[in-house]
This record gives C-alpha cells, sequence and structure tokens, in this order.
C-alpha cells in the first residue's frame, strides 16, 4: 500500500443510482484528465434503475498505471445505506468528505480518519427551488468541494460543464452554480487543497477517454459491417447504442436519407444470430452484441454457423454469471462456453481485447477472421472494459486496409467453373470457397446443419462426414498464427524463473504488479494472451519457465483449463491466481498472491 | 439419404416462359417423402409458380428449418441456394438475408411443429416486421419425423394414428396472423393445386409478408378416420372463399371476370392480383371482418382457404429500415468506412 502523493491517490463515491451522480462523477474525473494527469475510473452499479447503491472510482495515477490499485483515499460518502461499508473501505490517514446536512454520528467511528462535513443538502435546498435540482444539484456541489480540496482547475471543469449541456445552456449556469456552493463551502472551511491533490502535468497528450462498447461499435462501422442483430442485455446494449449513433454519423445517404445499415432489434438472441447468420450467409458483414446468457441461448444457431461454414461475429461482453448473476458486475466466465460452444465437437475462434482500444482494432479483425475462415469469432470483453471510460491511446486508422472478405467466388469465378462443390478443399489450407446467393445459377448449393459430404450434399456416410469435420479442425488449427500474437514483456536484468500470464481486462493490475514486485527484487516475464487458438508462443513461454502464474477473473481458471486441453504443457507448471467478486481486478491482488507464493517456495 | 439427384431430360417441346427456361429448370432432388404426402404436392406448386413468374431460379432463395416440410427446399429450384436452418428458426435467417440483400426473392418453407411450437416467436415476429417474403407453412397437424406425435394445429377431438384424442386447442396460423398484423394471409390445400398454385404467385409478388397456410396430410401419421387433417376430412368441410390470379404488369386485366366479383390489388411491381370472390359475403380486405368470418367458420369445422386478407399498403422491413436499393451485401467498402481523417476528427469529443 503506498501513501497517496500529488497526483497518486484514489477517490471513491458511494452514491445511490438514479441520482444523476455518473455525469458528475465523469466530470470530475474528466477534468483531471484534462489537466494531463492520467486517471483510472471505475463504475460499479446496481441492476436497478433507482435507489441502489452505486460506486464510481477514480484513480489518480501521474505514473499512468491502468487499473484499479484497491486502496481509498477519498471517500465521499452520500449513500447513508452504505455509510458502514464505505468508511471500513477508507484507507487510514483518508479523508471522508459526508453530507453534514443531517447528524451522522456514525461517521465519527473511526479516529484514524480526516471527516470533512458539507452541508450539500441544505445549501443546495437554499438555493435550488425544483425538487429534481436538489438532488442533481447536490452532486455537482461535492464536484466543488472536491476540485477545492485536490486542487482541481475550475476553469477546467466549467468548460467540461459547458461542453457536457452545448444543446441545454440554461443549465450550465443552474449546475456552475451548484459547484461553487461546495466550492466555496470547502476553501472556506477546510484546509485547501490537501496534502494529496492534483497538480497539471502533460501525460495525456495523444490519449482519449473511451469506453469499450462504444470503441467496438466504432470498430463495426469502420469494418464496415452492414447489420447489426441483437436483443437487449446488460452490458452489451451500449455496444449496439453506440453502433447505431455512429451509422447515424456516417451511414445515412445526405442526399437520400437511405441508411447503409440495418440494425434489427430481435425478439430474443436466438433470433439475434439468426438474422446475423441469414446475412452473413448472404454475404454482408453482420454481428450480434451479447452478453454470457445470449451466448447460452445462442448456442445451436454457434453450432450451425460452425458446421455450415458461415462467418459469425459475436460480441460477448462477459459480466457476472452464472445464471443471471450479477448482470452489472464484471468477470471473465465465458472463455470456455464460447471456445467450444454448442454440441457435438465444435471449437472457435476467441480474441481477448484488453483495453477500449484493442475493442476497436479487434472488432475490425473479428470480420476478417469470421470471412476468411468461414466461422464464428468471438469478441470477449467484459464490463470493466465495455462500460468504463478508458484513458488509451487514440485510436488509429491504416487509410491502405481492405477488409479480407476471405474466399468468396464472383460471377466469373463460377463462369469458368464445370462445376462447383461448396466444401472441397481445393487449396489445401481447409478453407473451401463459397458462394453467394444470388450470383449465378451454377454457384448455388443447400447450405446444412445436417451430416453433409466435401460436395455439400447429405450423407450419413462414415467417411465423407469424416472428411468434413477433420477439415474443420484444420481450417480452425489455421487461424492460430492469425488471431493476434501474445504481447510479451520480458522482465529487466536476465532471466526470470518465473513467468505470468493473463488476458483481457487484467492486464493493467498485471503490469503493474510486475513493476512492483521488481521493484521488490522479484523479476517475472509476462505474456498476454490476445487470441485462441493458440499459436506455439503460449507453449513456448510456459516452457522457458520453472512455473507460469494465470491471472484469471473466474473461479474455475477457465484459460488455464483451455491450455491444458490445447497444448502439452504440464499441468504442474500453471499455477492461478483467481479473482471472481465481480469487481474489476486490482494491482494489489495480484502482487499479494504472488508475492505469497514466493514466500511460501522459499520457506520450503 | 435424403435426397437423390433427379435426371436432367430435356425435353425439345416442352414449354419455355419468358426466360426461356422449361419446367425442369425449376425441379431439385428426388424427394425422400412417404408416397402421397401432400407436401410434395406443395412443391410441385412452388416449382410451378416460379416457372410461370419467370424467376430466374438463382434469384430466388429457399429457407427453411426442420421437420418434413423443411426438407423439401431441396426438391424445388436446384440451381437456388438453399438453407436448411436450425428447428423453428427460418424466419430469423430468412431475415438477415432479406436484411443482406432485399433483391432476391426469398421463399421459407416450414411446418406446424416448426412455426406453432418451437417457432412460434420467430414466425410472429417475422410477421410483424413484414419481411419481404413467402412464408409456406405446410400443415399436417402432426409430427411425421418422430412418428406421430400431435402438433400445436391439431384441433380439439382429433384422434392419432394410436388412438389418443388430442384435448388442446389448435393455434391456428391464419388468425394468428390476422391479428399479428400481416399483410398477406391465405389458406390452401395440397389437394387444389388450380387453387394453390395462383395463391404462391400472389404471395410471392406481395411486397412483404406473405403466408400461406397449406393443409397438406401426413399419410403415414395422419390420414386416419378421426383425424381432422385427413384428405377425407379436408375434403368435406373444405371451403374456397377468395380465389386470386397474379397478373403481370405486361399483361391487360382480362375482362372475363363478371362485375362485382373481380377486385383488382395493384402491387409494387406494377402487376396486380386479381381477387374472385366465391363466396360474395367475404371481403379479403377487410382485416376485422375477416378475422370474425374465419373465427365463426373454423368454430363449425369448416376450412376457409384462399387469399383471406391483403393489403399492399404497408411498408416492409427493407423500407422501414430506409435500405438502399443497392444490396447492402455490394456496397462498395469505400462508402462503408468512414478513413482515418473522420476517425480524428470524432476523438475530439473524447479528449
Amino acid at each position: 500500500m503506498s501513501t497517496p502523493s500529488v497526483n497518486d491517490f484514489v477517490i471513491k463515491l458511494a452514491n445511490v443510482n438514479g441520482t444523476g451522480s455518473a455525469s458528475a462523477n465523469g466530470l470530475l474525473m474528466k477534468s483531471i484528465f484534462r489537466m494531463g494527469v492520467p486517471v483510472v475510473g471505475k463504475n460499479v452499479f446496481p441492476s436497478n434503475i433507482q435507489g441502489l447503491p452505486t460506486w464510481y472510482e477514480i484513480r489518480v495515477t501521474g505514473e499512468g498505471y491502468g487499473a484499479r490499485s484497491g486502496d481509498v483515499d477519498m471517500m465521499v460518502a452520500m449513500n447513508a445505506n452504505t455509510y458502514a461499508r464505505d468508511i471500513a473501505a477508507l484507507r487510514p490517514g483518508g479523508v471522508l468528505i459526508y453530507d453534514s446536512t443531517w447528524p451522522r454520528q456514525h461517521v465519527l467511528s473511526r479516529n484514524d480518519v480526516t471527516v470533512l462535513g458539507v452541508p450539500l443538502a441544505q445549501m443546495c435546498n437554499g438555493a435550488f427551488k425544483a425538487a429534481r435540482s436538489r438532488v442533481l444539484m447536490k452532486n455537482m456541489a461535492y464536484v466543488g468541494a472536491v476540485a477545492a480540496l485536490l486542487d482541481i482547475d475550475v476553469d477546467v471543469v466549467r468548460t467540461l460543464v459547458r461542453e457536457m449541456f452545448a444543446k441545454k445552456p440554461k443549465l450550465v449556469d443552474l449546475n456552475m452554480q451548484a459547484i461553487a456552493l461546495g466550492y466555496d463551502y470547502a476553501m472556506e472551511h477546510f484546509d485547501c487543497p490537501l496534502a494529496f491533490h492534483v497538480q497539471k502535468l502533460d501525460n495525456t497528450a495523444g490519449k482519449i477517454m473511451i469506453d469499450g462498447n462504444t470503441a467496438a461499435g466504432l470498430g463495426c462501422v469502420y469494418a464496415g459491417a452492414t447489420v447489426g442483430a441483437w436483443y437487449p442485455i446488460t452490458p452489451s446494449t451500449s455496444l449496439m447504442d453506440a453502433f447505431k449513433s455512429w451509422c447515424e454519423k456516417f451511414r445515412v445517404d445526405p442526399d437520400t436519407g437511405e441508411h447503409n445499415y440495418c440494425i434489427i432489434q430481435a425478439e430474443d438472441e436466438l433470433a439475434a444470430v439468426g438474422m446475423v447468420v441469414g446475412a452473413s450467409w448472404n454475404g454482408a458483414r453482420a454481428f450480434t452484441p451479447t452478453s454470457g446468457p445470449g451466448i447460452s441461448l445462442m448456442s445451436e444457431f454457434i453450432g450451425f454457423a460452425y458446421y455450415a461454414e458461415i462467418p459469425l461475429v459475436l460480441f460477448d461482453v462477459q459480466r457476472v454469471g452464472p445464471s443471471t448473476g450479477m448482470p452489472t458486475r464484471t468477470q471473465q466466465g465465458d472463455v470456455q462456453l464460447c471456445a467450444y460452444a454448442s454440441h457435438g465437437d465444435t471449437r472457435h475462434i476467441l480474441l481477448f481485447p484488453a483495453d477500449p482500444g484493442e475493442c476497436f482494432t479487434m472488432a475490425a479483425n473479428a470480420f476478417d477472421l469470421a470471412e476468411r475462415y468461414q466461422t464464428p469469432v468471438f469478441v470477449l470483453s467484459d464490463i470493466d472494459i465495455g462500460m468504463n471510460d478508458w484513458m488509451v491511446d487514440e485510436l488509429k486508422w491504416d487509410e491502405a486496409r481492405q477488409p479480407d472478405r476471405g474466399k468468396v467466388l464472383n460471377v466469373e469465378q463460377i463462369e469458368e467453373l464445370e462445376v462447383f462443390h461448396r466444401y472441397q478443399d481445393v487449396d489445401g489450407d481447409g478453407i473451401a470457397w463459397r458462394t453467394l446467393p444470388g450470383t449465378h445459377p451454377k454457384g448455388a448449393y443447400f447450405t446444412r446443419g445436417s451430416g453433409h459430404n466435401a460436395n455439400g450434399d447429405y450423407t450419413e456416410n462414415e467417411a465423407e462426414y469424416q472428411e468434413v469435420l477433420d477439415r474443420l479442425v484444420r481450417k480452425w488449427r489455421g487461424a492460430a498464427d492469425h488471431v493476434p500474437p501474445p504481447v510479451i514483456k520480458m522482465a529487466k536484468g536476465g532471466k526470470a524463473r518465473w513467468g505470468i500470464i493473463a488476458y483481457g481486462s487484467s492486464d493493467c493490475a498485471v503490469l503493474e504488479a510486475c513493476d512492483t514486485l521488481a521493484a521488490e527484487g522479484l523479476h517475472l516475464d509476462y505474456m498476454r494472451i490476445r487470441g485462441f487458438p493458440f499459436n506455439d508462443d503460449v507453449s513456448a513461454f510456459v516452457e522457458a519457465h520453472d512455473l507460469v502464474y494465470v491471472v484469471e477473473q473466474n473461479r474455475d481458471a477457465q484459460l488455464r483449463g483451455l491450455m491444458m486441453l490445447e497444448t502439452l504443457i504440464p499441468r504442474a507448471k500453471l499455477a492461478s491466481i483467481l479473482h471472481y467478486s465481480g469487481e474489476p481486478l486490482t494491482s494489489h491482488f495480484v502482487h499479494e498472491h504472488i508475492k505469497a507464493a514466493a514466500r511460501q517456495e522459499q520457506s520450503a | 439419404m435424403t435426397s437423390f439427384a433427379k435426371p436432367h431430360i430435356n425435353l425439345k417441346h416442352a414449354k419455355r416462359n419468358d426466360l426461356g427456361l422449361t419446367w425442369h429448370d425449376y425441379e431439385g432432388a428426388m424427394s425422400t417423402l412417404c408416397a402421397g404426402c401432400g407436401h410434395d404436392s406443395i412443391t410441385a406448386c412452388m416449382a410451378k409458380a416460379f416457372f410461370e413468374l419467370s424467376i430466374e431460379p438463382h434469384r430466388a432463395v429457399k429457407i427453411s428449418g426442420i421437420g418434413c416440410s423443411s426438407k423439401t427446399t431441396a426438391y424445388f429450384l436446384s440451381e437456388s441456394h438453399g438453407n436448411n436452418t436450425v428447428h423453428g428458426r427460418m424466419p430469423s435467417v430468412a431475415t438477415g438475408a432479406a436484411a443482406a440483400n432485399a433483391g432476391l426473392t426469398y421463399i421459407g418453407v416450414s411446418g406446424d411443429g416448426d412455426s406453432l411450437s418451437i417457432g412460434l416467436g420467430q414466425f410472429a415476429h417475422a410477421m410483424r416486421r413484414n419481411v419481404n417474403m413467402l412464408y409456406m407453412l405446410e400443415n399436417n397437424g402432426v409430427y411425421g419425423l418422430t412418428k406421430g406425435q400431435f402438433s400445436a394445429s391439431a384441433d380439439i377431438g382429433s384422434k392419432s394414428k394410436k388412438g389418443e384424442i388430442n384435448l388442446s386447442p389448435p393455434i391456428d396460423p391464419v388468425t394468428l396472423a390476422l391479428s399479428l398484423g400481416a399483410s398477406f394471409v391465405a389458406r390452401g390445400f395440397s389437394g387444389d393445386r388450380e387453387q394453390l398454385v395462383p395463391l404462391i404467385k400472389a404471395g410471392l409478388k406481395h411486397n412483404g409478408f406473405g403466408l400461406i397456410d397449406v393443409i397438406s396430410p401426413c399419410v403415414s401419421f395422419n390420414d386416419h378416420p378421426g383425424s381432422t387433417k385427413s384428405y377425407a376430412h379436408t375434403y368435406q368441410y373444405y371451403h374456397p372463399a377468395v380465389h386470386a390470379d397474379y397478373v403481370p404488369m405486361s399483361e391487360e386485366i382480362k375482362t372475363s371476370y363478371a362485375a362485382g366479383e373481380a377486385v383488382p390489388v395493384e402491387l409494387h411491381d406494377g402487376g396486380s392480383i386479381i381477387l374472385r370472390k366465391i363466396d360474395e359475403d367475404y371481403d379479403p380486405r377487410d382485416r376485422g371482418a375477416a378475422y370474425t368470418q374465419i373465427a365463426e367458420r373454423d368454430a363449425k369445422g369448416e376450412i376457409v382457404t384462399g387469399l383471406l386478407y391483403i393489403d399492399e399498403s404497408h411498408d416492409d422491413m427493407a423500407a422501414m429500415n430506409k435500405l438502399p436499393a443497392r444490396a447492402l451485401n455490394t456496397m462498395p467498402y469505400e462508402t462503408l468506412c468512414p478513413g482515418s481523417e473522420a476517425l480524428a476528427a470524432l476523438q475530439k469529443g473524447y479528449r
């Protein structure tokens, strides 16, 4: 646990959901970001519309780490129902801010923290008439108080408020008035700024703050996706919302008003994926965003697309399972579900973006892979990546990039053929050529999920059936070198005995833990896996180390399980570090677990 | 094996359509259904309708679910793409395909199990969306491939081959379609090609979702005395109400229909459907009246057939979604990708 200092501390805000706190907390975070200081924001919210506890965590990290640290240095306790646990979460020496309009005896339960009362409700009730304004403006008032305590530039705050309410300028003054209430009160009553506060830096140049679902939706637009079908489900809904708004911006013909896209809200996930199957089979780039429960429902069609060899792009923004689970909490619990979704021998291509930047690039990769391999491709993000704003490098697009539409015969190519057979491996790479409906009479074939031979004809013949099934697995293995390769970060100063493997949203916590451990003298090499099937680097990395820790956000060590199934890595070489509470992983968690393991080994 | 290739016989003097194609060009593989199956007659009617409409086979798309009826998409239009999807999910695949390319002719083939039990949800929602397709529901009241269980269209009191009596009320696709806002609702009988072929032609030319519920007796499991979906029962209670003929734009409407009986309905492609009322009281352009009449006659055990409802004024899915004339699956990438400058510009909002 590090002591908070300038540009290195954590603010946690405990609110009641549905009271408008999210925009106030976002404003606070964005203000710090605009001051050139890197931030990490995590919204931990309930599956509810109004009334349940919700938390927002802002880590101020001048060094630019991307994960939660695990500390809380300042708690803004706005929810009476969670006071007790919120106060307990505060680090000794931390600062508690609460609404002192009402007496709160229990805020004084800890004598190792500084308690600062601000009469937020009282001030807002005095300043604003409408009941809703009074509730909303309390949030802005604490933003003001926090700004004073942390020396956040009020001009920056004002600019952001203007941007927020660009379409409703009347609200700018109202909100600025509320901010001033809190700001002035704090300046007058407290010793501002605190010892830990924000100081302008230049560490956010070339960076943006964006959530993964927005970036993935944008990636679909850049990939040339035209058909999106979906059924609303938290936390993937905002991906389709984003795709829709990007399409409205970029895909509406200015002259005719016609849409160069089609978004269909389906009656359920079975229909959503069926529509994607139909559109992809017909040659459009199509996708569906969903979460774990949706994948469960889509499984029959996923097997159909695998066997009939139809491109399919699925975004699984993972949430906590099993069953309905905790719909607004994060987990990496669908790894094995997606790897082998559907009955019979099926196996799929998986991509693991680690942040919103990779959601954008991997969205584009997913369509290329799906069309190249004519098979389902899953992009597995999670709530943490999908719904939190992350600071990432500005998104880039290579103007020369062309989509890989895979092996599709055009009219001229079909014309030259004597006869077309859908599932023949003419090139020896396991990938057969396909045709699109409407192209040419000679290109017609019958797509079926029932047993078929290389010609595409129905079969119950053993050898014919196996020929197709064997080709499918060869095709899938061929994708190992075409999914994004692992990212390897070797420890400084020679050969490390231990390694760490992680994927997806665990990346930032692991990177930081590696730094901390290295500073303590324990050096580890780190490999981040980005795709499945695994390429040879994965086995080689494990072989080169005595022991490798696999960090995952699920109970059952699902990626480790995949590694044991799909490679010859000895089981004893893989140890697990598992975090599955539903909150985003912290660097402390990884650090503590590896340190404990090291201690254990030394004493053994 | 569920399909055998059929030998292609080139008949010199065979009748040719406007494309110069013969009836054989609209055939498919050999059927493997039971001899006498109603579905085979319907297959022949579908092929005939496509032939007579001079639709290029490769510009048609056949989509089906699972079951005896769904297998039949292999038995006609061998030069069309076919997609034999999963059980009860044909409508979603057809919907997606139509979104990708609205320029092809889509025909979905399904049965009463596929549409009214496992697939009831998708069946209903495809109608709500008014997907531009013809949906053939080959209705025999029984699960054939799994050997004779009642389906959801079995009538109360209908007897199974094993002697069980069905006690649950049937789901009637026609009244269901009327209540869900379907824009073309018809019922036919596999034993009446004279009525069915024109209905299929009209359904294919209708702009939007067309449903034809075709009573199609299952000779193996539901053609015995006591069954209300047998040939004998259907012939006995069969009641054609409105006959429909499709007339292309190029042809002049013949005046042979008696005045007051023939009603032309104009179609988007410039052609028309001529409605001939067999039953004078019946108006296929009034949804409420059609619903009432069908429900009343159903209650009496009468099977009302023909083009029971038509409304050409509804936007289909493509229009509702403002889809361009150019199919989405042929849209040039340059049109779809906003490019790197736009990317740089939009990110100003994220700083």
